[in-house]
């Protein structure tokens, strides 16, 4: 059986109705698990009880960037083997994606604001992520300002791609004009620090959840635009006839 | 091909406002600029070459939307798109036009405007290099933002939305370059990444803007 | 020699069907004069073979750029004078037709800028760019819409030499135009509602 079957809405519709009922719950008990347990850690010993924001923070930021990822290759797979269920899920992720990149950037504040004295700096990282707001805003508001479903798909896909270069170029001119005080990466395979094993489970397991949530929300909202699509299409005929 | 820039220097000479209004702008900007910081040396200089970047920017943004908008409305889009011209080219000229019209005024005139705004006179000559190598990508990406919401009948506000994102690496360079031309530190690094993307951008953007109007022609 | 052919073919306007069964098969100087009613297909069918969009089933097949097409929309920039206007689009299409101005009756005006013209006047501008493009195969949209009895009968004069010099045209009109030319009646065509085998855009993906 091929994996291109999942691109049939009635088959994706059955997949994902039995997929739900069980993603769901997994996803907020891995989040809520996680990020609870994350609260129960001891102080850091530099930066005290405010490195529990860690676990929202950055599983978020993973998100944001795991979800726009993810669009572009939906994207891609819409322009190139034209699976109408792969742009509706390209359309249906963004919005997630937005809100978590917010989420990344408004922890990022309250975790600044203690740390480095200030709710906003124009570090690179926070500026990149800002950056990513634009192009995930820019995405959805072209999407919904296309009436014609067909054109909306492929004129958002091409904006994806180009807006995936800049948005990867945007990061490194950013770093250009400025080093920044963010930390180093949490986690990290390349440098051998890594943070003890009482802090890394419960991060890991918070990383599942939001990784879970996103993709519950996007499977979600990926039927709705199917059902939304489908009655565009029996309206249209209807009016056609 | 060369039919086609001539026809759109023409169209923007005789509409009026072609050249005049992107400089018009600029210098209204450059004139608020000092009312909203205050009038000393000291406040303006530091800030000019943002400034006069983010003008730059600005009014390239405000003449964006002729590029396609008024030949779809009368159908000269969709004989262009059945001519022997590739649609790319088309797009690359409609851009080059654009940057003569638009662009190229404000790199002259810039030097005129940083002296307003008190920028040092060392920065001067990078300041106009970085317009010079800079505007041309903001051209072609502005193009691009034209392309794809060329069938929308109120698309300003969200080509805005959409190309300034687009915009950010150049200004970032472009303003970097004039900045350090003023503290007399090394350029050469900005400039070889602003003058990189501008070449990028101009070898590639007209395949996507070009797609980008196929698909609003259907 | 010049031919257009069409098999099969299928026009969606919106991502809905609205024609679909059409064969075409026209050689050097056979017209065709589309007809039925507004909304039945007409401009989409033309533009779908002036290749601005693709068909939603089935194949079209003629020599490359050979087809000009005349739209509704004159294209016509109205701060350019009328002789401007028509030598831009013959430097675009590589054509010759100094008699173009002519031969629409349009000489007189060569010199006044577009802004200035009639509505007639415009359309006539938009036919004898038809005669600058140089190109065999014309697919025109109403023709003549706003030209008076005697621009009519002058457009098909033109019409009938460029049949008699081995052209083709396909024309959508409400008008009978003295022309010998085949009939197609797209309310024939009309496309039956109902799922499609491969679908072309979303309403019929999910329709």
């Amino acid at each position: 059986m091929s994996i291109w079957e999942y691109a049939n809405p009635a088959k994706f519709m059955r997949t994902t109705g039995a997929m739900l009922p069980w993603l769901v719950p997994a996803a907020v008990v891995a989040t809520v698990v996680g990020v609870v347990w994350g609260f129960l850690t001891p102080d850091d010993y530099r930066q005290g009880s405010t490195v529990k924001i860690m676990y929202m923070h950055v599983p978020a930021a993973m998100m944001a960037i795991n979800i726009w990822v993810m669009m572009l290759v939906a994207s891609l797979i819409w322009i190139i083997r034209r699976h109408h269920v792969s742009a509706l899920a390209a359309r249906a992720a963004a919005p997630v994606g937005a809100v978590m990149t917010l989420i990344a950037l408004a922890t990022g504040a309250i975790w600044g604001q203690p740390m480095w004295g200030t709710w906003w700096e124009w570090d690179p990282r926070l500026t990149s992520f800002l950056i990513l707001f634009l192009f995930y805003v820019g995405y959805v508001a072209l999407w919904s300002a296309i009436e014609d479903p067909d054109s909306a798909a492929d004129l958002t896909g091409v904006l994806c791609l180009v807006g995936s270069v800049f948005a990867l170029l945007s990061r490194y001119a950013v770093l250009f004009w400025n080093q920044g005080l963010h930390q180093g990466a949490s986690l990290s395979v390349a440098s051998g620090e890594r943070m003890s094993a009482v802090y890394r489970y419960p991060l890991y397991l918070a990383m599942l959840g939001f990784a879970a949530l996103s993709l519950a929300l996007i499977l979600i909202r990926t039927r709705t635009e199917i059902r939304r699509r489908r009655l565009a299409a029996l309206q249209a005929r209807e009016l056609r006839s | 091909m060369r039919a086609l820039l001539l026809r759109d220097l023409r169209l923007a000479m005789r509409a009026g406002g072609g050249f005049g209004l992107g400089l018009c702008f600029f210098l209204i900007l450059t004139v608020l600029v000092p009312f909203g910081i205050g009038p000393d040396r000291a406040g303006l200089a530091p800030v000019a070459p943002g400034i006069l970047w983010v003008g730059a920017l600005l009014a390239c943004l405000l003449s964006l939307d002729r590029i396609f908008a008024l030949d779809h409305e009368d159908g000269s889009l969709d004989l262009l798109a059945t001519s022997p011209l590739p649609l790319e080219g088309v797009v690359a000229i409609k851009a080059l036009a654009h940057w003569l019209t638009t662009g190229l005024p404000l790199v002259i005139a810039a030097p005129v405007f940083g002296l307003l705004l008190q920028l040092p006179l060392a920065a001067m000559p990078w300041l106009v290099l970085s317009l010079l190598l800079g505007t041309p990508a903001l051209s072609v990406l502005g193009a691009f933002g034209a392309a794809l919401t060329v069938g929308l009948r109120r698309g300003g506000l969200l080509m805005s939305a959409l190309v300034l994102p687009l915009y950010i690496p150049t200004l970032i360079f472009g303003a970097e370059i004039t900045r350090r031309g003023a503290e007399g530190a090394p350029v050469a690094a900005p400039i070889a990444l602003i003058a990189g993307i501008t070449l990028a951008a101009a070898a590639l953007i007209p395949f996507a803007a070009a797609a980008a109007l196929r698909i609003n022609l259907r | 020699m010049i031919r257009l052919r069409a098999r099969d073919l299928a026009v969606a306007r919106g991502g809905l069907r609205v024609i679909e069964g059409v064969e075409l098969d026209l050689r050097a100087g056979q017209a065709l004069i589309l007809q039925g009613p507004n909304g039945a297909g007409k401009t989409t069918l033309l533009r779908t073979i002036a290749g601005l969009q693709p068909p939603a089933a089935g194949t079209i097949e003629a020599p490359e750029d050979s087809i000009a097409y005349a739209a509704h929309a004159d294209a016509v920039k109205p701060t350019l004078t009328v002789a401007e206007n028509l030598a831009f689009w013959a430097q675009v299409f590589g054509g010759e037709g100094s008699d173009a101005l002519a031969r629409l009756d349009l000489a007189h005006l060569a010199d006044r800028p577009a802004a200035r013209l009639s509505a007639g006047q415009r359309r006539r501008l938009g036919l004898a760019r038809l005669l600058v493009t140089g190109r065999p195969i014309w697919a025109l949209d109403e023709p003549t819409v706003s030209l008076d009895r005697g621009s009519v009968g002058r457009f098909t004069k033109i019409l009938r030499a460029h049949l008699g010099q081995g052209g083709i045209a396909v024309i959508a009109s409400h008008l009978d135009l003295d022309l010998p030319a085949q009939v197609l009646d797209l309310d024939a065509h009309r496309a039956a509602p109902g799922p499609v085998a491969r679908p072309s855009s979303f309403n019929e993906a999910f329709g």
